[in-house]
Order: C-alpha cells, then structure tokens, then sequence
C-alpha cells in the first residue's frame, strides 16, 4: 500500500510541476470561473430573486465549469510524446497511475475552488462566515466525486480527436447527481437549516463517491490499455 | 532465434495482433538471449512497431504471449515491466521539464535507490549533461533523441527494445550510441532493434529477421555479408 501510494505522489508530484511550469489549465480555469461569476453577478435581477436564493446553484455552477477546464489537462499533458506509454511501460500498477492523476486533480479543481469561492462572496454578498466549515465539507465531498469522475473520463477520450470537446460530453451528465446534493446542501447551509435536513443528500454524496473512486480505480487498468 | 540454450530473456509465441479486420501479425514467434540482439527489417506497414509495442507490454497481441525470463507478461502483474527498455518513436518526455527532471521523474517511476546520480550517470552515457537544465522543448531532434536513449537505458533494463533508434543522431552520436549498445550486449542484455535500415547496426545483431505480410519472411542467424541481404530482402518484400 506504501509504494502504490508513493507512486500515485510521484506521479501527482509531476502534474503539479508540470502545471507550475506552464500555468496554462490552472489560469483559464480560474478566469473563466471569475467570468462565469461576473455574467451571472450582471445577469439577474437582484429585486425578482433574493441572492440567498440563487446563490448556491451559482457557486456549483461556476465550480463544474471551472473543474471541466481543469479536468482536460489531466491526461493531455500525457499525450505529448507518448509519454503516458513511458508510465504505462513502469514497473507499477495502472490504478496507482489513476490515483496519482486523481490526486492532482483534486489540487488543480481545489485550488479554482478556492479562487472562486471568495469571489462568489464578493459578487453575491453572501454571508458565509456561518456555514464556512459546512461549505467546505461538503465542497471536499462533492469535488471528490466529480473529479473521481472527470479523471477516468479524461483519460478515455485522451486517444480521441476531440478530446476538449468529448469530456464535457461525457462528464456532465455524471455531474448531475453530486451537483444536485451539493447544491442542496450549500442551500440549507445558508438558510441555517439544521444537519438533520441534509443527511440524506450527505449520504448521496458520500455513496457517490465510495461506489466512482472504487469503479474508476477498478476499471481504470482496462481504459488505458491498448 | 530457437536454439536450445538458457531460457531466452525474450520470447513470444504465436503472436498475433489484428485491428478489426486488419491482421498485421499472423503468428510470430521469437526467442532473445542474453547477449543476443535481433535485428528487425521489414517495409512500411509490416507491423515492426506493432511488434515492439506488444513485446513491450504496451499493447496486447490479440493471441499468443510474451514471456520475460519465461514469466508471462500480463497487465496484472507489472513486475516484468522493470526488465523491458524502450527507445520507441516517441520520446516519452515531458516538454516544459528538463532531461534531468523527466529523467528523475522515471528513476522514481521505477523506484531507483539514487534517482540523483542514477540520472546524472544516464545523461553523462549518451553526452548530454551540459543540456541537462535545458527545457525539453528547447532541444534539437538529435539531442531529444539521446535524452529518450537515456531515458530508455536509465533502469538499466535487461531487455531494450529499439525502434529506428539512429533517428536524428549525427555521426559522432551515432558512433557513441553502437558503442552504447555494444557494451548492452556485453553486459548480457537482450536487444531487438527494428530499422529500415540495418546497415547502422549490422555488426552488432547477432540474428536478423524480414517481417513481412505479418509473419517472419526470413529469420536467422546474421550473415556476414550486408550487400547480399539487402539483395535477399528486396526479392522478399519487392518480389
């Protein structure tokens, strides 16, 4: 289990450089997150509808198009030279590859995350002081699924010619079930609605993710080879 | 290429490998010992790099197998893998990092006690410790190409796997890399090298083979004379 998990850090440790160096993914990802805050911040009418309201499916809005942007780099870093046949020539487990791109991932869409969540807070003037330790919770719970999601479907249409284009395809249908309960949940955390009121959307989200993370670290070994 | 010694390092037995209704391996079998290096010919198409890419465990034959050392190559055991070099088409490298940090990032792959001086010994072997700190991007074709040779020899694999690997190498790197190989072979590592052009490393194989129309058209022990297997090879695959 030691060196499985060294080698998913190794391998997350060389996305993370990677994106360092080119800051290509990370920085569209995050302006167009801001954008997507800014057209929905001019877009409504404050007088028809109470921020509070809209607020949650907004914030979820501009995550999962942020996490998309992010997502897209996760195996066309790979495709240049080949070098995803260099990994899969190594010595070690094909789902430890899985891991270590889930891992990085996570850093890319957390960090877009962290970017956008204040800006949201600017644009809508929502109080989240409050509910701040719920949000983020439930945003861990939430990203996890989706980017669990978002890697091994990143990695299915890297060979394709359309790869940018696929993936939204693809992963937006299986974003609908975290999204929703995530939204729900950031609602009555606003409202300051009781734990017992969200249980069960709790409980979706972490059933979403034991049963993707567990799916996608089985079937991961049979998308990559060819 | 089937005589009765010591388990090859290398074999495979009824290879065969189709793309829907393309078969472009028809049954190859091959055995590489320590020592020994095959050289593959055959034309444009032949499946040369469909071979490799198999041997390699990067692609599955659609039947027959692979054995290193006699332990079947399988997806589920990756253990095998750490004995499989490849120097392919493409480099493997990353572009935004240096030779030295892709080199690092597979000496860890790999689980090399020293990733340091294990990647500073295989940028000195192919002459490329002054450009170690140059982004990848920024290399010319022929110093690309010794980064992946380096790349490839880096966990010092019992078995290379070479594909048209004097690609962008000029003279004197050329010169360095037969040396490269030849001390490979004095070491007791199995080398198959696939080319068009045999001429470049003809006095290192020890055994030839002509893949063609998905089967070996020829295979054997090299001949001494070069001029008279060009001659054999054109009636082979030209008619």
């Amino acid at each position: 289990m030691a060196e499985f998990l060294r080698i998913a850090w190794v391998i997350a440790a060389k996305d993370i450089r990677l994106e360092l160096r080119s800051r290509t993914a990370l920085l569209s990802a995050i302006v167009f997150s801001a954008l997507v805050l800014v057209v929905f911040n001019f877009a409504r009418d404050p007088t028809a509808i109470a921020a509070v309201d809209l607020a949650p499916s907004v914030l979820w809005v501009t995550f999962a198009f942020g996490a998309v942007i992010a997502l897209n780099r996760a195996f066309y870093v790979e495709r240049e030279n080949a070098a995803l046949d260099g990994i899969l020539l190594a010595p070690v487990p094909r789902s430890a590859l899985y891991v270590g791109k889930l891992l990085a991932n996570l850093a890319f869409v957390g960090v877009v995350e962290a970017v956008a969540l204040p800006l949201f807070v600017l644009f809508f003037n929502v109080g989240i002081g409050h509910a701040l330790g719920g949000i983020l919770g439930v945003t861990a719970l939430a990203t996890l699924g989706f980017v669990a999601v978002g890697t091994i479907f990143s990695a299915m249409v890297v060979r394709t010619r359309f790869a940018e284009l696929m993936l939204p395809v693809l992963l937006l249908p299986f974003m609908v079930p975290p999204l929703v309960g995530a939204v729900q949940v950031t609602a009555k955390l606003l409202a300051g609605r009781p734990l017992s009121e969200m249980m069960g959307w709790l409980r979706l989200l972490t059933l979403y993710d034991i049963g993707f993370v567990t799916l996608c670290i089985l079937i991961f070994p049979a998308v990559v080879d060819e | 290429m089937t005589e009765p010694a010591e388990t090859p390092l290398l074999s495979a037995r009824g290879l065969v490998r189709a793309f829907g209704a393309l078969q472009v391996l028809r049954g190859i079998d091959l055995d590489v010992r320590a020592g020994e290096m095959l050289a593959v010919a055959g034309p444009n198409g032949a499946g040369k790099t469909t071979l490799l890419r198999i041997l390699a465990g990067l692609m599955r034959p659609s039947r027959g197998q692979v054995r290193i050392r006699g332990e079947q190559l399988t997806r589920h055991d990756p253990a095998p893998r750490r004995a499989i070099g490849l120097l392919s088409h493409h480099t493997f490298l990353y572009d935004d990092l240096t030779p030295s940090e892709n080199l690092r990032f597979t000496a860890r792959l790999y689980h090399l006690p020293d990733p340091e001086a294990a990647t500073r010994a295989a940028l000195e072997e192919v002459g490329l410790s002054a450009r170690a700190d140059t982004p990848v991007r920024h290399l010319s074709r022929g110093l690309l190409q010794r980064a992946a040779i380096a790349r490839a020899l880096l966990h010092q694999p019992d078995i290379l796997l070479l594909d048209e690997p004097f690609t962008g190498l000029d003279a004197p790197a050329a010169d360095r890399f037969r040396a490269l190989l030849s001390s490979q072979l004095d070491r007791g590592r199995a080398l198959v090298l696939v080319s068009h052009h045999l001429a470049e490393a003809w006095e290192l194989a020890t055994h030839v083979a002509v893949l063609a129309g998905g089967h070996w058209a020829l295979e054997g022990r090299r001949p001494d004379d070069l001029a008279a297997f060009h001659g054999r090879y054109a009636e082979l695959v030209h008619g």
